[in-house]
């Protein structure tokens, strides 16, 4: 994929704030119709990083490129962006529709009326057009965050966590539903996140976020499976450590015996067991002393604490990082 | 619990009931008596005071009184709005703006309207200024007029339109005029129909909060307006001094708080929170 080619395309971009680089200078190619997510712990400057695409905040230096208009210098009004926040923002003082046809003032009202009864009915709001905010549900008041942003056909939808006002229950259901919503509309999504979860299983690409710079972006198999940085491999799941060397839990063989060739293996004490259905957790002391931690079959139980044990795991598995 | 909580509200309730529903009492029985000779009330009863309302001199008083304060409104309200506006949104010395809005009450209304008549008058402030400046040469008659009266509503009243306003606009959410600029909406825009609607119950506050003062006020008029201005308050004023006709100051005093009463039982009715 060339840069020039690229549909959202951002350059260097910083946002340095008086005693504090939230920003620190980010390039990001998105391609048109993907869902890409931004992953990261709170702090890293994902949020600011979306502020400064929808235009809230201006960069202190870089640039914005959207769709071949450079987005940089324009006001927010300006850019065909728009944004599910994180709270949702909804106008309390609007009905749905209210707030639905919004961003649609400046077409006819009949058009208006078209085409927020369509989306609407999309995101199954039809029968509550007449409800103010406050009489919704959570998850009513999220899609009618995305009906609001969506209707107005923008370029680049962000959303800032837009699920993690939502019970556990319904943000997985959510979860799927954005992106089935997503591929009927084919807007490019640009998903803030700090949940790995949503990031591994809503994205066609994504990058991880740390201290205002990206560690990685890539796939989330590739992220998961060959993260470049230590970082990385820690945000995307557990990893146990031996120096330089990662070895994710899911990867480690738990035996009785010696194993075979062809793999690494250590001795270790089993402290811990714990029953998560379909998996067992695992604890267990090296002789080193360093815990460990496996993964393993629930078929496979047996192994009580005290035990010794064998902790393998294919060499190819072992992840090095730089320190 | 229900005894002692009775206990604690029972001085109030005492304050209200000695000091508002028994005078108020004794108004409304004053308004249907007869003048006395040397002021003061007689029997028997009767609806002539009342019935003198209907003179178009009393009604067009009245009238007046409206418009007057019904202009210091809508002044405290243009003038006000920006104002509540500019403190609710500074980024800092929030606090700062606020005393100085609340500052004048800390002197007597009295003086600071007294303050007007030094600044109006033809040998006043503006007046020295303009004709030093050579803007004039002949001083402007700003004091004894409506437009005196008004300027001293304004000014007295001003801070409680600011205040209930800046109440609401300090609440707002400043994410939504993000989402109102996200979904096209120019500054301007977002004011009409974000800003503005949202602030709707502090405008209608601090407009009652103006209006029913302004609509009673007798030392404003009294000091700016001279003997040409003569507003509702100053009638009832003059009827229980040198006018010696107690039941028809009474009765001006009931026809203006019935007024009053009906205005604030429309309001509620729109909006039944607009007042807390």
């Amino acid at each position: 994929m060339s840069v020039e080619q690229s549909f959202l395309n951002l350059r260097e971009l910083t946002k340095h704030y008086p005693g504090h680089e939230a920003v620190r200078g980010i390039s990001l190619q998105i391609q048109q119709g993907e869902f890409f997510s931004l992953l990261g712990p709170s702090g890293c400057g994902k949020t600011t990083t979306l502020r400064l695409i929808a235009g809230f905040e201006e960069p202190t230096s870089g640039q914005i490129w959207l769709n071949g208009t450079r987005l940089d210098g324009l006001k927010p009004y300006d850019r065909n962006v728009s944004t599910v926040f994180q709270s949702y923002a909804l106008f309390p003082h609007l009905t749905v529709r209210g707030n639905v046809e919004f961003g649609l003032q400046r077409k006819p009202p009949a058009e208006r009326e078209r085409a927020a009864t369509e989306l609407l009915a999309l995101l199954e709001l039809a029968g509550k057009e007449a409800r103010k905010p406050a009489q919704l549900s959570g998850g009513e008041k999220q899609r009618v965050a995305l009906a609001r942003s969506l209707v107005v056909q923008p370029d680049l939808l962000l959303l800032d966590e837009p699920l993690s006002a939502l019970d556990p229950k319904l943000r997985k259901q959510v979860r799927s539903e954005l992106k089935a919503i997503q591929r009927r509309v084919g807007i490019t999504f640009l998903f803030i996140t700090h949940d790995q979860e949503e990031a591994l299983s809503l994205s066609d690409r994504m990058a991880v976020m740390n201290a205002g710079l990206l560690e990685q972006t890539g796939t989330p198999r590739d992220l998961y499976l060959h993260p470049s940085t230590r970082f990385v491999a820690e945000f995307l799941g557990a990893m146990n450590w031996l120096g330089d060397c990662g070895i994710r839990p899911e990867a480690v063989q738990v035996s009785r015996t010696p194993p075979n060739g062809g793999s690494r293996a250590l001795r270790a004490t089993i402290i811990e067991s714990a029953f998560l259905g379909n998996l067992i957790h695992l604890q267990a002391r090296l002789e080193s002393g360093d815990r460990f931690t496996a993964e393993v079959r629930a078929a496979a139980d047996g192994f009580r604490p005290g035990d010794t044990v064998f902790l393998s795991w294919p060499v190819e598995n072992e992840r090095r990082f730089q320190r | 619990m229900k005894r002692l909580r009775s206990l604690f509200l029972a001085p109030a309730w005492l304050v209200i009931a000695l000091g508002f529903w028994i005078p108020m009492g004794i108004v409304a029985a004053y308004s249907v008596l007869t003048r006395g000779m040397y002021g003061g009330v007689e029997l028997p009863i009767t609806a002539e005071s009342l019935a003198r309302f209907a003179d178009p001199l009393y009604l067009g008083i009245l009238a007046k009184s409206f418009v007057l304060a019904g202009i210091a409104t809508v002044l405290c309200a243009v003038l006000g709005f920006p104002l509540a506006l500019f403190v609710a949104r500074a980024s800092s010395r929030k606090n700062l703006w606020l005393s100085l809005v609340i500052l004048p009450f800390w002197t007597s209304f009295l003086i600071r309207t007294y303050a007007w008549v030094f600044l109006l008058r033809d040998t006043g402030l503006f007046n020295t200024m303009l004709i030093a400046t050579g803007a004039i040469s002949e001083p402007m008659p700003l004091l004894y007029n409506d437009g005196a009266v008004i300027t001293g509503l304004v000014y007295g009243y001003l801070p409680f339109f600011v205040l209930p306003v800046y109440a609401t606009l300090e609440r707002q959410d400043p994410l939504l005029r993000d989402a109102a600029a996200d979904l096209g909406a120019s500054p301007w825009a977002t004011l009409l129909r974000v800003t503005l609607p949202l602030a709707a119950p502090g405008i209608r506050a601090g407009a009652l909060l103006v209006f029913v003062p302004s609509l009673g006020a007798y030392i404003t008029s009294d000091l700016l307006g001279g003997s040409k201005t003569v507003l509702i308050g100053n009638l009832v004023q003059n009827q229980f001094t040198a006018g010696r006709d107690w039941p028809f100051g009474a009765a001006a005093g009931m026809v203006l708080m019935s007024v009053v009463a009906v205005l604030l039982v429309l309001l509620l009715r729109r909006d039944p929170e607009s007042l807390l």
